[in-house]
C-alpha cells in the first residue's frame, strides 16, 4: 500500500472537514458526537500509523513508503519515513487520542476545538513524513494556526498577549528559514529532500562587508534555519514564549505543544541542519552545546522559582530540551541516538506531567502551587501518577527519562567534557524542582479549607494515563525497541557527517598550504 | 494593413464602443431606471471579452507601426483586468442601491476605464502609454467622487485627481526626456538606442527614474503612496474594492512593460530604482497599518505591502520574475476580492460600517463568514498553507535567483511585521468581546464571492492553481526573454 503515509497524515483532516460541514449546533448531542467523532478518527489514525510501523524495515537506512507526485510550481508532492522521522510520526498518532480524552470536559465551541486539533494533527504528521523543503514549511508554519487559534479562544486569563508572543515569535523564526530554503532551491535547482541530503552546498569562506563568514553560504543557511528551529525548540535565550504559551493554553493544548510541537524543532536540526550544512554544524557546534548547557542550568534554576505549576514544567521542557540539542550536535551516535530517544520519552512525560496538572486544575481552577498542598490525603491514586512521573522527569534509572539523559551525555562527553559536566548539574538541579514541586503539592497535611472536597481521579482519567505509564515504563526498561529503529539511520547520518567534516578539514589544510 | 490593425485592437474596440453606444441610449431611454440593467449587461461583457481574449490564439502581434502589442503578457493581465473589474461591478450592486448611488454613468465608467487598462497593458509606446494610462486615470478620478454630496468622497476625488495629474506630469516629463535622447518614442526603438552599452546615458537614465516615479504613484508603491489612505477610505466601499483590484494589476503589468521591453536592455539601471521601492513599500505598508482602526484604511496600507512584495519579483529583472509578479498580482487580486466582499456585507442597522472593532466576535455570529476572514487573513499575512504564501513564495524565489537575497530577507522581515495586524484582525473576530452584533443579511452574490474566493485561496495549493500558472509562464516568456 503506497498511500499510507498520505491516508494516516489526512485522516484527521478528513474528520474535521466533516465536522466542519455536518455538524450542527451547540447543544449536548452535538457536542458528544464532536468529541466521539475526533476520537474515533484519531484512533483510527494510531491504528494506521501502526500499520507504517509494521511495514517499517529499520535495517533500511533511505526513506521508505515513499508517495512522489506533481505539485504547483515545481514542487512535488513527497512524502516518506526513515529511522528518525518514524518514531516521531507514532509519537503524534500515540498522544492525540489521549489529548482528545483529557479534553472531554471542554464545555465551548467544543466543535471548533476538536476541528482544530484534528487539523493540528494533520499538520504535525505531515511535518515529519514531508520530503520537500516547500511541503515542510508548509505543514510546519500551517500548524501555527490552529494552535494560535487554541491559545486564543481556549486560553486563561492572558491568553491574548501568549498568543501573539507564539504566533510572532515562531513566524519570525520560520520566514527566515523560507529564505534559506529558497536560497538552498537556487543553488540545488531542486527542493527534493532526498536529493538535497546529499548535495554539498558551498562551504567556501567568503566575506560580506568586510566580514569573513567562515563555511560561507552553509554558515548562513544552518544560522537560518538555526533561527526557526532554535524557537521551535526553544533554546535559550529565544524560549520566552513557551511559558507564557504554556500557562495560558488549555491542558490539551499544553500536552500538544509539550509532547509534539516541542519536536518539531528538534526533527529539523537532524533533517536539515546536521546532513545538509554538515561544515556549519562542525563549525557552530561549540556554540550550541553552550547555549545548551546554559539552558540546562539556566531554566532549571528558573524552574526553582515558579509560583505556578503549569510554568515550572515548561521551564523544565526548557532544560531538557537543551540536552536534546546537546546530543544532536554531538554528533555521534550516541549523543543522537540519546536525543532522538530523549524527544519520543519527553514526550510521554512531559504529556504526563500537563495533564497531571489539568487533573487538578480541572478540579479547583487555579495553578497556583501554593493554593494546593496534602493532596495524598484525598487523592492517593493521582499521588502515585504523579510521583511516577515526577520520578521519569527527573531521570530516575528505569524510566525512559535516564535513557535520554545519560545517552546525550555520553554523547557530549565525548565531545567535550566542559559542557558535559555543567549539563551534569541539570540531573540534581531537575531533582530539586521537581520533588520540591511534587512535596509543595502533594505531600504534608491537608490543611487548605477548599482541598477537603477533592476527589480522586475517575476512571477516564485513570485510563488516559495508563498507555503513558506503559510506555514511559517499557522504554525505561528495554530501549533497544526504540533503539533498534532509530540507530541504522542514525549511523548513516553520523558517518556521512563525518565523512563531510573530514573532507571540508582537509580542504581547509589545503587551502591553508596554498595561502602561504 | 488598417483592417489588420483594428482586429488586434477589437478587444479593447469592441468593449469601448459598448460603453458609448449604451451611454447615448441610456441617456435618451431610462437614465438611471437602466442602471441596473447596464450593471449586469456591463459585466457581462466584461466576462465575454475576458473568456474571447482568453481562448484566442496564442501568438504575437504588433499593431499600429509596433505601438500596441497584443502578446501572451497582455492577454493574461487583460483577463484578470476584465474578471476583476466585472465581479467588482456584481459585488457593488446592492451596496450601490442601498445608498442611492447607483447612476448608469457607473457601470460605463468602470468600462471605460477597463478599456484604458487594457490599452496601458497592450502599450509599446510611449504616447500609446500615456493615451491609455489618462483614459483609466480620469474615469477613476470620476468614480472616486461619485458620492457627490458627501465631504469624504469628494474629498477622495480631489486628492486623487491632483496627486494623479502631479504623477502624470512626472511620468510625461520622463516620458519627454527618454524621446529627446532616445529618438523615438516607440519601445523597440529606446530598447534599440540602449543596445551596446551596459548602462544608460544620463538624459535617459533621469527620463526613467521620472517615469518609474509616475508609475509607482500609479501602483501607490512608496514612497510615492500618499494618496491611497484616504481615497481608499474616502470613496464608496465599491469604488474602493476596484481600486484595490484591476488598476493595480493594470498599473503593475505597464511597469513590467516598460522595464522590459523598453529598458530591458539595462536591467541593471533600474533594478535598484525598483528594489528600494520595494523595500521602502513593504516596510511602510506593514508598520503604518499597525495603527489603523479602519479596515478600509488597513487594507490600502496593506496594498502598498503588498505591491512592494510584487515589485521585488519585478525588481529580479528576468522571465522568472516577471511571472512571479504575475502570479503574485493575481492571488493579491483574489484576496481582495474576498475581503472587499466582507467589507462591503458590513452593516448595522442599515448603516455600513468599517471600523476593525465591529467585527468583534464575528465567529460568534457569523461562523462562515468567521472562516472566510482567517482564511483571507493568514493568506494575506503568506502564511501556508494557502494561497498568499505561495505567492510570497514564487517572489521569493525570483529574487534569490537573481541575486537579491538581502531583497528578501528584507521581505520576511516586514511580513512578519505585518503578520500583526492581519493576526489582529483575527484576534477581534475570534477572542473579541461581546459588541452589537453586525446585520445578517448579506446579498447572496457577497457571500458567494467571499466563499468562492476563500475557498480557492485554500484548495489553490492541492494543485488548482497550475491553470493560472501556466499562462503566466506564457506570459513571462513573451515579456522578457
Amino acid at each position: 500500500m503506497n498511500s499510507l503515509l498520505s491516508i494516516t497524515t489526512f485522516i484527521p483532516l478528513i474528520a474535521a472537514v466533516i465536522l466542519l460541514i455536518f455538524l450542527r449546533g451547540e447543544d449536548e448531542a452535538a457536542q458528544k458526537n464532536a468529541k466521539y467523532l475526533a476520537l474515533i478518527a484519531t484512533v483510527l489514525t494510531f491504528i494506521a500509523s501502526l500499520f507504517i510501523l509494521a511495514g517499517f524495515d529499520p535495517n533500511d537506512t533511505g526513506f521508505q513508503f515513499v508517495e512522489d507526485r506533481e505539485w504547483l510550481m515545481g514542487l512535488r508532492y513527497k512524502m516518506g519515513v526513515d529511522g528518525i522521522s518514524v518514531l516521531f510520526v507514532l509519537l503524534t498518532t500515540f498522544i492525540m487520542p489521549l489529548v482528545i480524552l483529557g479534553s472531554w470536559d471542554v464545555k465551548t465551541r467544543v466543535k471548533e476545538y476538536m476541528v482544530a486539533f484534528l487539523i493540528l494533527e494533520t499538520l504535525m504528521i505531515g511535518v515529519f513524513c514531508a520530503l520537500d523543503l516547500v511541503l515542510f514549511y508548509l505543514f510546519f508554519e500551517a500548524g501555527l494556526i490552529p494552535m494560535f487559534l487554541i491559545i486564543g479562544i481556549w486560553g486563561g486569563a492572558n491568553r491574548i498577549y501568549a498568543s501573539f508572543k507564539f504566533f510572532l515569535y515562531t513566524f519570525l523564526g520560520s520566514v527566515l528559514m523560507l529564505v534559506a530554503m529558497v536560497a538552498m532551491y537556487a543553488d540545488a535547482g531542486t527542493t527534493d529532500i532526498e536529493v538535497l541530503l546529499t548535495h554539498n552546498f558551498a562551504s567556501d569562506t567568503f566575506s560580506i562587508l568586510g566580514l569573513h563568514v567562515l563555511g560561507g553560504a552553509q554558515t548562513l543557511m544552518w544560522i537560518a534555519f538555526f533561527a526557526s528551529f532554535a524557537v521551535k525548540m526553544p533554546m535559550w535565550p529565544v524560549h520566552t514564549w513557551l511559558p507564557d504559551a504554556h500557562v495560558q493554553a488549555p491542558t490539551a493544548g499544553s500536552v500538544v505543544l509539550a509532547a509534539i510541537l516541542l519536536k518539531l524543532g528538534g526533527y529539523g536540526f537532524l533533517r536539515f541542519s546536521l546532513p545538509m550544512f554538515p561544515v556549519a554544524s562542525d563549525l557552530l557546534a561549540p556554540l550550541v552545546f553552550w547555549m545548551s548547557a546554559i539552558a540546562i542550568v539556566y531554566t532549571s534554576l528558573v524552574a526553582l522559582a515558579q509560583e505556578d505549576m503549569k510554568k515550572l514544567i515548561a521551564y523544565s521542557s526548557v532544560a531538557h530540551m537543551g540536552y536534546v540539542t546537546m546530543g544532536i550536535f554531538a554528533a555521534n551516535q550516541q549523543g543522537v541516538d540519546g536525543a532522538i530517544f530523549q524527544m519520543i520519552s519527553h514526550g510521554f512525560i512531559s504529556g504526563a506531567l500537563f495533564l497531571c496538572v489539568g487533573v487538578i486544575y480541572d478540579r479547583m481552577h487555579t495553578r497556583d502551587i501554593d493554593a494546593y498542598g496534602g493532596l495524598v490525603n484525598r487523592m492517593p491514586f493521582y499521588a502515585l501518577i504523579f510521583m511516577f512521573f515526577t520520578m521519569a522527569n527527573v531521570g530516575l534509572p528505569g524510566t525512559s527519562g535516564f535513557v535520554g539523559e545519560f545517552l546525550t551525555l555520553m554523547g557530549i562527553f565525548q565531545v567535550n567534557t566542559w559542557v558535559a559536566l555543567f549539563a551534569c548539574t541539570g540531573v540534581i538541579l531537575s531533582a530539586a524542582y521537581a520533588l520540591w514541586l511534587y512535596r509543595r503539592v502533594v505531600m504534608g497535611d491537608l490543611i487548605k479549607e477548599s482541598l477537603r472536597s477533592i476527589t480522586d481521579m475517575g476512571p477516564r482519567e485513570k485510563w488516559i494515563f495508563a498507555p503513558l505509564v506503559a510506555m514511559t515504563l517499557i522504554l525505561g526498561v528495554y530501549p533497544s525497541l526504540a533503539l533498534d529503529i532509530i540507530g541504522p539511520s542514525v549511523s548513516a547520518l553520523v558517518d556521512q557527517y563525518a565523512a563531510n567534516v573530514a573532507e571540508f578539514g582537509i580542504a581547509d589544510a589545503q587551502a591553508a598550504i596554498s595561502d602561504h | 494593413m488598417l483592417t489588420n490593425d483594428l482586429s488586434v485592437v477589437l478587444p479593447e474596440l469592441a468593449l469601448a464602443t459598448y460603453a458609448m453606444l449604451a451611454l447615448v441610449v441610456i441617456v435618451y431611454t431610462g437614465k438611471d431606471a437602466l442602471a441596473h440593467v447596464s450593471l449586469w449587461v456591463t459585466a457581462a461583457v466584461m466576462v465575454v471579452v475576458a473568456l474571447w481574449i482568453g481562448v484566442g490564439p496564442d501568438q504575437t502581434q504588433m499593431a499600429f507601426n509596433g505601438t500596441f502589442a497584443d502578446d501572451a503578457f497582455s492577454r493574461f493581465a487583460k483577463v484578470v483586468i476584465l474578471l476583476s473589474a466585472a465581479i467588482v461591478l456584481v459585488m457593488s450592486q446592492d451596496f450601490m442601491t442601498k445608498h442611492d448611488l447607483m447612476r448608469f454613468e457607473y457601470p460605463l465608467l468602470v468600462a471605460l476605464a477597463v478599456v484604458g487598462m487594457m490599452v496601458m497593458v497592450s502599450a509599446s509606446d510611449l504616447i500609446v502609454l500615456y493615451m491609455g494610462l489618462e483614459l483609466q486615470s480620469l474615469s477613476l478620478y470620476v468614480v472616486a467622487s461619485l458620492r457627490r454630496d458627501h465631504a469624504k468622497s469628494t474629498e477622495a476625488g480631489l486628492k486623487y485627481f491632483v496627486l494623479g495629474a502631479l504623477s502624470s506630469g512626472l511620468l510625461l516629463y520622463g516620458c519627454s526626456l527618454v524621446y529627446g535622447y532616445a529618438g523615438t518614442t516607440n519601445f523597440a526603438g529606446i530598447i534599440e538606442t540602449t543596445q551596446g552599452s551596459d548602462h544608460l546615458s544620463v538624459g535617459l537614465l533621469i527620463g526613467l527614474v521620472f517615469v518609474l516615479a509616475g508609475l509607482a504613484f500609479k501602483v501607490s508603491a512608496a514612497p510615492f503612496h500618499m494618496w491611497t489612505p484616504d481615497v481608499y477610505e474616502g470613496s464608496p466601499t465599491p469604488i474602493t474594492a476596484f481600486f484595490a483590484t484591476a488598476p493595480k494589476m493594470a498599473a503593475m503589468a505597464l511597469f513590467g512593460r516598460v522595464v522590459h521591453d523598453a529598458f530591458g536592455g539595462a536591467v541593471g539601471d533600474w533594478q535598484q530604482v525598483i528594489a528600494a521601492f520595494a523595500v521602502i513599500s513593504m516596510f511602510l505598508g506593514a508598520i503604518a497599518a499597525i495603527g489603523q482602526t479602519d479596515l478600509k484604511r488597513l487594507m490600502a496600507y496593506s496594498s502598498i505591502a503588498h505591491m512592494g512584495f510584487a515589485l521585488m519579483g519585478l525588481a529580479a529583472g528576468d522571465a522568472g520574475g516577471v511571472e512571479a509578479m504575475l502570479l503574485y498580482m493575481t492571488i493579491y487580486v483574489l484576496m481582495n476580492l474576498g475581503m472587499f466582499a466582507v467589507i462591503l456585507s458590513m452593516s448595522r442597522d442599515g448603516r455600513p460600517v468599517t471600523d476593525i472593532a465591529s467585527l468583534n466576535l464575528l465567529s460568534r455570529t457569523d461562523p462562515m463568514k468567521a472562516l472566510v476572514v482567517l482564511v483571507l487573513m493568514f493568506s494575506l499575512a503568506g502564511v501556508p498553507p494557502f494561497l498568499g504564501f505561495f505567492a510570497k513564495y514564487a517572489v521569493l524565489v525570483a529574487a534569490v535567483e537573481a541575486g537579491l537575497t538581502w531583497l528578501a530577507v528584507a521581505g520576511v522581515i516586514a511580513s512578519v511585521i505585518g503578520a500583526f495586524y492581519y493576526l489582529r484582525i483575527v484576534f477581534f473576530v475570534f477572542f473579541g468581546s461581546e459588541r452589537d452584533p453586525l446585520d445578517q443579511n448579506d446579498p447572496l452574490v457577497l457571500r458567494a464571492v467571499m466563499a468562492v474566493s476563500a475557498l480557492l485561496l485554500l484548495i489553490g495549493s492541492t494543485g488548482l492553481f497550475m491553470v493560472v500558472q501556466d499562462p503566466a509562464t506564457a506570459a513571462a516568456i513573451a515579456l522578457a526573454n
